[in-house]
């Protein structure tokens, strides 16, 4: 497949890792942001690759994971109605809320469907005049343009009987969290590849002026992933701190212009709490007022509900790449995918659930002091 | 199954669809099975319309498998739940080193059910069963309310004779032993997927099912030093390898660039973020065989067209004892864990 | 996030106000919304988001700093042979 084999080619990848070592004098840590990019490090062993003197630590790039419990909690409630048609990505039907989660919705009886695209919640909506079509539009910027889209031609349509249950999550507040936060450790960040694609990196930009830490955009591929990281060792070894777009066949510095001006016309900047990480100022999305009509939060009343985590879970610490997976005493006993106690180990690209997937029988490889 | 009376008064009518009637032991269901399944399974064991079969047997060792068939879509590229219900079974006895004889099949039909669509199925069933060599001797028909079940379900259970002097189990893996299979992966699950999901490819992916008897006859007349027979359904390669890790406590080490997939099947799985591994086969086998006879058990499959991409992909080995794991094509390591349920397509 | 796949436009058509088309990923084709990249022609690469494409994929500055990469991968090697072809791969060849 093309666009795809040639960045896993295991000679390019060598000779990156080879390029990597050659330039190293001293460790640094690093931070990928994107689960997507998390996945295939993990999946590709490329973490291996690159230690001991380069460390990367992963960051809070699971729209899934950082979902709130109480949008779970809000979910599961709506998805429950007998008159509700409830669509979701499949990422989301494992995720637990503070009692249920929606594939044991599903399983007692709930209309909980799956899709890979939000129009295809609109065409069961056209299909269905006497179904009330909830779709769960989550995830970071990457996907806020096709979620925004949809609830545009479902007004142009005339429907009536579709919604979407927003929770979006903007990545540049977190990265800002995570600089100011005194415990950070990381070094370098890689960009998420396609948040960039649409938004652009003026962003990140901005956030190397401002904390003089480099940043390198990212693709998701092996290949792609270790020239990003070969690019961030070369500028902390020459003491630069810039702003890199390694993945230029698909990201430029003003972004995707149509996509953007959908998420202007249908979503608002506001306050979102992640999970496990609390409440940052203007890091999330929400429908415009003009849309309340849209707005499943408004429309079936669950605005107001409250949840609290499990104890257990260090998702917080996890996400914000201050400990790993292993480092959790619940991981891989108490904390499963068949029993999660937190998001991360359930979403496919959750920190933990990667740890979990590919890397449980080493953990000695992981744990780099 | 209740004997055929000659002297029944109700005319005979053609039926669309599937009553409660047809269940209920009467005459509708003694005109269900004259009309639809007896044309479909004709043998002289059947014919005798007992509530038994009965047949002799020879000393020597017998193998017993049973399933049920809940596919949807009921029919899909490359097959139907009628055929899958028999190269399911058929493949479980073939794994124990069976040769597959005798097959039961219960139907559970839900009211309404399309009688044209019952007679397409059981018209498969029967046909695969006569392709295979295996005779459908009893069986049981229930109906059941609208709304209780979910078309047809199928239920088939097999009895097959095992070869003498072999013996198969998922518990008899060595380290040094060789992990082979008999094709690419990943076809009956994506073909299944397209169907549901309507995805269309340039040639489309058919489901493999097929049934492996008359493969694993060959293979086991080449040799004995054949620990482990498996078909990956369900789960996928993944799941049948863990299974047998587990069992043998024993390391499995895969090696990724030499896993057939075909191009259509990574295409679908690379756009919905699914991992061929784990992904379900219906007309596959995994052999774990004693290294020495690899390379001979690889060519004696090829011959067959079952087996013509046929392949060693990896190694026993006596460490990392019950875990799968596999180098990657960058040569690095990466388990290959048992999925928690289902697989489900990614956004993320 | 998040799952983009590369893909090869190749059909397009209007349905009312919405430009669809058609996208090939490696032997298997799938409908996908053009809304955002207005200017993805037949033949373009773009890149699918749950059923959406997010971008047009710049061919000649993939293949430029693919160009690099592959150097890199050839002197690792030191293959004389491979030096000496400079073939680019099958992937990139138009």
């Amino acid at each position: 497949m093309r666009y795809i084999d040639e960045y896993r080619d295991p000679k390019i990848a060598q000779a990156l890792v080879d390029q990597i070592h050659a330039k190293v004098t001293r460790p640094w840590v690093l931070m990928e942001i994107c689960g997507g990019q998390t996945h295939t490090l993990m999946r590709y062993g490329i973490d291996e690759l690159i230690a001991p003197q380069v460390e990367l630590v992963h960051g809070p790039g699971c729209p899934v994971c950082v979902t709130p419990i109480e949008i779970v909690d809000k979910a599961v409630e709506i998805a429950s109605r007998p008159d509700v048609t409830f669509v979701s990505y499949g990422d989301m039907l494992r995720v637990p809320g503070t009692k249920s989660d929606l594939f044991r919705v599903k399983a007692q009886g709930g209309d909980v469907r799956i899709a890979y695209s939000p129009m295809e919640a609109v065409k069961i909506a056209r299909a269905n005049p006497t179904r009330k079509v909830v779709f769960f539009g989550i995830g970071f910027e990457t996907t806020a343009p096709a979620n925004a889209m949809a609830v545009w031609k479902a007004r142009e349509l005339g429907l009536t009987n579709f919604s979407e249950l927003v929770s979006h999550v903007l990545v540049p507040p977190a990265i800002r969290l995570l600089l100011n936060s005194p415990d950070n450790r990381v070094q370098g960040f890689i960009a998420p590849g396609h948040v960039c694609t649409v938004m652009g990196y003026w962003e990140y930009q901005a956030l190397v002026d401002e904390y003089h830490v480099p940043i390198v955009v990212g693709g998701f591929e092996p290949v792609d992933l270790l020239e990003a990281i070969s690019m961030l060792v070369a500028q902390l070894e020459e003491g630069r701190a810039d702003m890199e777009n390694q993945y230029a066949r698909t990201v430029n510095y003003q972004g995707n212009q149509p996509a953007q001006d959908i998420i202007e016309k249908v979503f608002e900047v506001a306050d979102r709490k992640w999970r496990g990480i609390g409440r940052i100022p203007m890091s999330g999305l929400r429908l415009r007022p003009e849309f309340a009509a849209f707005d499943a939060e408004k429309i079936y009343g669950v605005e107001a509900l409250e949840a609290e985590e499990p104890a257990e879970c260090i998702s917080a610490l996890v996400l914000q790449g201050l400990k790993k997976p292993v480092d959790c005493p619940a991981f891989a006993t108490r904390c499963t995918p068949e029993q999660p106690l937190g998001a991360p180990m359930v979403s496919a690209e959750g920190a933990c659930s990667a740890y979990y997937q590919y890397r449980r029988h080493t953990t000695s490889l992981v744990c780099i002091a | 199954m209740s004997t055929l009376t000659l002297s029944c008064p109700v005319p005979v009518t053609t039926r669309d669809h599937v009553s409660l009637g047809h269940g209920s032991g009467g005459k509708l269901s003694a005109e269900l099975m004259r009309d639809v399944f007896l044309p479909a399974f004709r043998n002289s064991t059947l014919e005798r319309m007992e509530d038994q079969a009965v047949f002799a047997v020879n000393n020597g060792r017998m193998a017993f498998t049973t399933d049920s068939f809940v596919v949807k879509p009921l029919f899909f590229p490359g097959g139907d739940i009628g055929s899958l219900a028999v190269h399911g079974t058929v493949n479980d006895l073939a794994m124990g080193g069976a040769k597959p004889l005798f097959l039961s099949t219960a139907f559970i039909i839900e009211e309404g059910f399309s009688m044209e669509k019952l007679r397409r199925i059981v018209d498969s069933l029967g046909r695969a069963a006569k392709d295979c060599g295996v005779q459908i001797v009893t069986g049981d028909t229930k109906v059941v309310d609208k709304g209780s079940g979910d078309g047809v379900f199928i239920n088939t259970t097999g009895l097959g004779v095992v070869t003498e002097g072999v013996y198969l189990s998922a518990g008899e893996a060595r380290p040094g032993d060789a992990v082979l299979v008999s094709g690419s992966i990943g076809e009956h699950g994506i073909a299944i997927l397209a169907e549901r999901e309507g995805l269309e490819f340039d040639s489309p992916v058919e489901s493999d099912s097929a049934p492996l008897h008359k493969l694993v006859a060959d293979m086991l007349e080449t040799t004995h030093a054949i620990r482990c027979l498996r078909d990956p359904t369900r789960g996928g390669v993944s799941s049948s390898l863990n299974e047998i890790a587990a069992q043998s406590q024993v390391g499995i080490m895969l090696d990724e660039p030499s896993i057939l997939i075909r191009e259509e099947v990574r295409g679908a799985c690379e756009m919905l973020g699914l991992d061929p591994l784990y992904v379900a086969n219906e007309g596959k086998l995994l052999a774990i065989v004693d290294a020495k006879v690899a390379d001979e058990l690889v060519a004696v499959m090829r011959r067959n067209p079952l087996g013509r991409d046929a392949r060693r992909i990896g190694t026993v080995s006596g460490m990392d004892a019950g875990w799968v794991t596999m180098r990657t094509v960058l040569g690095t390591t990466r388990i290959v864990d048992m999925l928690a349920g289902d697989q489900l397509p990614r956004i993320c | 996030m998040c799952l983009a796949v590369p893909g090869k436009l190749v059909e397009t058509q209007l349905i009312g106000d919405s430009r669809l088309g058609v996208v090939q990923f490696g032997g298997i084709k799938r409908s996908v919304f053009l809304d955002f990249v207005p200017e993805a022609q037949t033949g373009d690469y773009v890149l699918v988001h749950v059923g959406f494409a997010i971008s047009r994929l710049d061919e000649e500055e993939a293949q430029r700093t693919y160009q690099l990469l592959e150097r890199i991968g050839m002197l690792e090697t030191e293959d004389p042979e491979l030096e000496a072809n400079q073939e680019l791969p099958d992937a990139i060849h138009r």
